[in-house]
């Protein structure tokens, strides 16, 4: 058992397939939610699996470098901004719809 | 650091200045109670907003851009071409807050008027910074400059619930775009190892299929913003629900701009092994956009519904101008892009200001409004004519030389291109002419009123419709672009 952890090694696999993992759980959480916070945090999830993406492909494939990091970190501020405009958005819809349902959001259709 | 880089963003400063004045007026300026309401509005910032904007883009057009520049370590880039494009959005924009003027002294509109153009300026200097990027990080922050902003500005019609539901429709959709598009990079990062343009086109292999997949992923994110076929279905319901000024604003500048980026960041990052991928794709692309496009635009009896699925089917015509991939369709593009600035914001000058009178937006409360109105008929049917193709008007020539740039590159699938691409033409003259025939021919009473238009709203159609009889006829400006984009330097 120690032997085994002793010859631990780090794979960028076990990072990125979690990764996958989490971005098709967004992907699947947005097209079948239909409460917009839900599906806002389902965007949430999409975003953040890619911001997870550019770190690990930085630390094991170009670790001399910090340009995916620098984009992670610039992607957080631009994910937290969106979601920010998104909330207000929300909000305004619910004050005026009285829910945040999308199936309530069809008036305009075709 | 050397400070002199920024001589190279002479325009993006210029814009920066010109919205900086107008956020300083906005705190400082005197306000005035507004009639009816216990709310205070700024007093002239309209006049004064356009009046800066007018005199920035006369010095877009004479600020040297030179040579072509790239400063920052390689992240951003100008050129000719490059001012040019700025430029002629400069243009459309110039056009948008003339025509948005006489909506921003509406009642509820005039306490907040401000915050809507500053709102606009900086999406334009988004898109700006979209355009001039060579490197993913700083086109990703000017994508979401530019759409961010606009998702607030297609809300901004705080009682009408129409906008508010285009709004969530819209920010959703721009979020899932962008989170697409990202994965996207994140596998071209992974693959290449870097993020500047030139370096990945350096880096990548031919014949790699991940780096297909990857961008697959980057040209669903930036169709999704041109509203390319089978990312179009927010279009109509945003471009229905949203203010006539927003929806002009998203159809004409926002899709202009990203198209440009779109071409920059195929040509150049994935142009060198995978531009038989991408253009194949495209081609697919562009045959589904037009005819999807021109399909749903005939079923259409709301004109901003109506001119959503045009806008549509004319991207597909625009994308005609990046998959030919020489000088003379990048040209064409960009005279494509000018005239369609003006066509289309002809057609929605006349909306606008039908809308702010008597708020129909109706094709059938059209009917017989060459009686009523002839002024505005006029306008709308050239602005028709253009948008369609007949010959005098602009918009003939500006089809006209994309179709020449697209068979310029000679193979028998361009030839099959261009070919359907007439048909579709063909086929939207059908729909834009029902709007003439409605105005024209239809001998009913018409619902709208003789009223007379507003000061603002008739210069913006003035300037319109002279553009639209001007540029086909005026050979100079094609003629200035193609030596433009013959000699990049």
């Amino acid at each position: 058992m120690l032997d085994l952890l002793n010859n631990f090694q780090l794979n960028s696999l076990m990072f990125l397939i979690p990764s996958l993992f989490m971005f098709c759980c967004g992907v699947y959480g947005f097209l079948t939610r239909r409460n917009m916070i839900a599906m806002l945090i389902s965007l949430e999830l999409m975003l953040n699996s890619v911001d997870m993406n550019f770190v690990v492909f930085n630390r094991f494939l170009c670790p001399g470098e910090m340009e995916g990091m620098f984009f992670t970190l610039f992607a957080i501020a631009i994910a937290a901004a969106e979601t920010a405009v998104a909330i207000a958005i929300i909000i305004n819809a619910y004050r005026i719809a009285k829910d945040i349902d999308v199936k309530d959001l069809t008036k305009m259709k075709f | 650091m050397d400070y002199s880089q920024f001589l190279a963003m002479k325009q993006e400063i210029g814009l920066l200045v010109v919205f900086l004045l107008v956020f300083l007026y906005d705190l400082f300026a005197p306000r005035y109670a507004v009639a009816g309401s216990d709310k205070k509005a700024v007093k002239g910032i309209s006049t004064i907003t356009v009046v800066l904007f007018a005199l920035y883009t006369v010095y877009g057009f004479f600020c040297t851009v030179g040579d072509a520049q790239l400063v920052f370590g390689g992240m951003y880039s100008t050129t000719p071409v490059v001012a040019t494009i700025k430029n002629i959005l400069n243009v459309g924009v110039l056009i948008v807050l003339i025509q948005s003027m006489q909506w921003n002294a509406s009642e509820p509109q005039i306490m907040r008027r401000a915050e809507f153009y500053e709102l606009m300026l900086i999406t334009l200097f988004g898109m700006y910074l979209m355009i001039s990027a060579r490197h993913f990080l700083l086109f990703v922050i000017g994508l979401e400059a530019a759409s961010l902003p606009l998702a607030a500005m297609v809300a901004f019609d705080k009682n009408k619930y129409e906008s508010h539901e285009a709004a969530v429709k819209y920010i959703l959709t721009a979020l899932f775009s962008s989170a697409i598009f990202m994965l996207g990079l994140s596998f071209v990062y992974g693959l290449t190892g870097t993020l500047y343009f030139d370096k990945i086109a350096e880096a990548s292999v031919e014949g790699s299929g991940m780096l297909i997949v990857a961008m697959a992923f980057v040209m669903a994110g930036i169709g999704f913003k041109l509203s390319l076929v089978p990312f179009h279905l927010w279009t109509a319901d945003v471009y229905q629900g949203a203010p006539t000024s927003v929806t002009s604003y998203l159809s004409v500048i926002s899709k202009g701009a990203t198209a440009f980026a779109f071409m920059v960041v195929m040509v150049q990052v994935f142009g060198q092994f995978y531009s038989a991928a991408w253009e194949w794709m495209l081609y697919g692309l562009i045959i589904l956009t037009i005819t999807v496009g021109n399909l749903f635009a005939i079923r259409q009896r709301n004109m901003k519904r109506f001119l959503a699925f045009s806008s549509v089917s004319q991207a597909g015509y625009i994308m005609l101008g990046v998959i030919g991939a020489n000088d003379m369709s990048l040209a064409a593009m960009m005279f494509y892009i000018l005239v369609y600035i003006f066509s289309n914001l002809a057609a929605f000058g006349v909306i606008q200001s039908i809308e702010n009178k008597t708020g129909l937006v109706g094709m059938d409360s059209y009917r017989g409004l060459s009686k009523t109105n002839p002024r505005l008929a006029f306008a709308m049917m050239l602005a028709m004519f253009s948008l369609a193709g007949i010959p005098p008007f602009a918009g003939f020539f500006s089809k006209f030389f994309i179709f020449t740039g697209a068979l310029n590159v000679g193979t028998t699938a361009m030839y099959v291109l261009v070919l359907i691409a007439l048909i579709n033409t063909i086929v939207s003259l059908y729909y834009y002419l029902l709007v003439v025939k409605a105005m024209y021919i239809s001998d009913e009473e018409c619902e709208i009123a003789t009223f007379k238009s507003k000061c603002s709203e008739r210069l913006a159609l003035v300037i319109t419709v002279g553009g639209i009889i001007l540029l086909g006829i005026v050979s100079v400006v094609y003629n200035s672009l193609l030596v433009l984009t013959e000699n990049p330097v």
